[in-house]
């Protein structure tokens, strides 16, 4: 294993990137067989996720000083040509993204793929802008890739048709168009002030930035950070997230679960660069900012899930909370706290995306039809995507009778199990790996750290604790509704495919807790050479190009 | 030509930005497109302004930027431009998805009361 990764190293880099785009393109030639298209998928997704464990064991097993790859895509001179890299921070994040990717493909081709055209050429598109957001050391490049996955989200987010997803994927293209604007402003005053584009170059000449363009440098910087903070989904800018999310297929929403982290991603990334090289009052102000951004939307997220009664609306607002609590976390610019919180974003999403699935199966259950509605395999390519009608309203039928006396059949012990699993990772309730995190966390928070006061330390302290007791109540008023009051219904019946991806997100966040040792040790190693980006810096800027 | 720069993209983004607070999806479309050209000029102007001078290094000439005009913020607009065309069309078939679905293009896809 050790040897091929080493001998293939710098080009892997750019496999996860020109995998999917492969794919994607494979797909567009087979046409409609959807079949195989679905085949394609997998098998790229299967390859992508190899891959992102050879860079994530690459990464982990070397020193920290040399654990960062480059590759010159266009053999260019470093900071003319595009860079990528990959360090610790990028191989977990691609490895998430692989993990969820996986999954969602195989839920979709059990049934979801069937409800509109190019699912799986768009969804292999959406792994490619994602994995190239994680990968790519150039702001430009980031935002070119940020706009591929959009695109495929935007397209994504259609899937299915019908008037809610219509409705609120508007909502979504708009706020989204409306951050890409935010982006280029901010690119262009950061590109305007320090003439280059490359991040650790830019990270480099921060310094000799003079003061009187300090202040343009600073409303660049912050411009940029509203345009990551809308994508992070960020209280005030936030609202647009629970109903894209509840209205999208459910497969797409599994996935869409780490969209918002690559605004998080992004901020981190930025932040930890610039911040060595920045006067100590624009530092603290933005730490500061993020810390309280952070702390309302955790609050804003933790009482959004006690308002809800879908249980996708609950999986939306349990997003928040995890995006809430990165950024406050991201804020404090501390090592334990960040490694903490790296490893509550690994149980946070998986417990998002399985939850995304799982309210899928519990609202179909609840529509009391006899089997789950059938697309017809040859007509659905044929007939435009918006002519296939949406999933009708749910509604109570309280006219049944309730049963008595009536055993738990096996379908509702998995539903009710994994529902379970999941609120104990959002609530971070042991034995899961939630308690782990926030446990990580909540030490961290006690120990005093740099710029940001401690006050906003013991609200934090306070807000973590506090949001675990409202995801457990949000959760256990869900469960009872959903699981302990049937009211007569019809024994779901529950495709292998559709139940298998969930169970293995879910033994995947139990895996976590079992090796929690590694996993802290690997997330406290990313966050100690993130707040010292030297070596990053260095590894980027040393990069030449190959000759023949 | 600075002033008349700033001008155009002051009055580009304020057009923008009060069309895309308007309630009707068309308005908010345009608002977006004229936010989009706001942004494109602002990105030419972050380069260096200069009017007749080359983006590539010709011989002759001496390589530096009081002979060139820059030419990163060209390329960039280049793909601001199509990135934005193509969203934009996309966001243009939402909109008429959504008002073929709901008879009506207030961007809630329903009339407020």
């Amino acid at each position: 294993m050790r040897d091929w990764v080493s001998h293939a190293m710098p080009h892997l880099i750019v496999v996860p990137v020109a995998l999917p785009m492969l794919a994607a393109a494979v797909m567009l030639l087979l046409g409609g067989q959807r079949r195989a298209q679905a085949l394609v998928g997998i098998l790229s997704g299967v390859a992508g996720l190899i891959v992102a464990v050879a860079l994530l064991q690459w990464a982990d097993t070397r020193a920290t000083s040399e654990a960062i790859g480059v590759y010159l895509p266009s053999n260019w001179h470093v900071p003319f040509g595009i860079v990528l890299a990959v360090d610790r921070l990028s191989a977990l994040m691609l490895v998430l993204t692989a993990i969820l990717g996986v999954a969602s493909l195989a839920f979709a081709a059990a049934r979801w793929d069937r409800a509109g055209v190019h699912f799986h050429t768009l969804f292999q598109i959406q792994l490619m802008g994602l994995n190239g957001a994680f990968l790519t050391a150039d702001l430009f490049n980031l935002f070119v890739f940020f706009e591929v996955t959009l695109a495929a989200s935007y397209g994504l987010l259609l899937h299915g048709s019908g008037r809610a997803r219509v409705r609120s994927g508007l909502h979504y293209i708009a706020m989204n168009l409306l951050a890409s604007v935010f982006f280029l402003i901010g690119v262009a005053m950061l590109y305007g002030v320090t003439g280059t584009l490359n991040m650790a170059d830019m990270a480099r000449k921060l310094p000799l930035v003079p003061i009187g363009d300090r202040g343009l440098l600073h409303a660049g910087a912050a411009i940029l950070g509203v345009a990551f903070l809308i994508k992070a989904a960020a209280w005030p800018l936030n609202f647009w997230l629970a109903g894209a999310y509840a209205a999208a297929a459910a497969p797409v929403a599994a996935l869409f679960t780490i969209l918002t982290k690559v605004g998080v991603y992004a901020l981190l990334r930025l932040w930890t660069l610039m911040l060595p090289s920045e006067e100590a009052g624009a530092a603290s102000f933005a730490g500061e900012a993020l810390v309280y951004i952070g702390l309302v939307t955790l609050a804003v997220g933790a009482a959004g899930m006690l308002t809800v009664k879908q249980p996708r609306r609950l999986a939306g607002f349990s997003i928040v909370v995890s995006a809430g609590t990165m950024l406050a976390a991201i804020g404090f610019a501390s090592v334990a706290l960040i490694g903490g919180a790296l490893f509550y974003l690994l149980a946070s999403t998986l417990a998002g995306a399985a939850l995304f699935l799982l309210a899928e199966l519990i609202e179909r259950s609840r529509e009391m039809r006899p089997a789950p509605r059938d697309f017809h395999d040859d007509e659905a390519d044929r007939v435009p995507a918006y002519v296939v009608p949406d999933v009708p309203e749910r509604r109570e039928r309280l006219e049944e009778e309730a049963p008595v006396g009536q055993a738990i059949p096996g379908t509702m012990a998995f539903l009710g199990l994994a529902f379970a699993a999941c609120a104990l990772l959002v609530a971070g309730l042991p034995p899961l790996p939630g308690f782990l995190a926030k446990l990580a966390m909540l030490r961290a928070l006690l120990e005093p750290s740099g710029t940001v006061p401690a006050a906003a330390a013991w609200t934090m302290f306070a807000l973590l604790i506090a949001s675990g007791l409202l995801s457990t109540l949000a959760f256990s008023r869900a469960g009872i509704r959903f699981f302990w009051a049937p009211r007569g219904r019809p024994v779901p019946k529950l495709a292998m495919a559709e139940s298998a991806p969930i169970a293995a997100l879910l033994l995947l966040a139990a895996a976590l807790t079992v090796l929690a040792e590694p996993a802290l040790r690997y997330s406290q190693a990313t966050a100690r050479s993130l707040l010292d980006p030297t070596q990053y810096i260095e590894s980027v800027m040393a990069a030449v190009p190959r000759s023949r | 030509m600075e002033i008349l720069l700033s001008i155009a993209i002051g009055v580009l983004g304020a057009s923008g930005v009060w069309l895309v607070l308007r309630p009707r999806t068309f308005q908010v479309l345009m608002g977006l497109s004229l936010l989009g050209y706001a942004v494109n000029l602002f990105i030419f102007a972050m380069g260096s302004l200069s009017m007749g001078q080359e983006p590539i290094v010709a011989p002759g000439i001496p390589a530096d930027l009081l002979h060139y005009t820059d030419p990163l913020p060209q390329a960039l607009v280049l793909t601001a431009i199509v990135i934005g065309f193509a969203t934009t069309a996309l966001f243009l078939v939402v909109v008429l998805a959504l008002r073929g679905l709901s008879g009506t293009d207030h961007v809630d896809g329903e009339e407020r009361q």
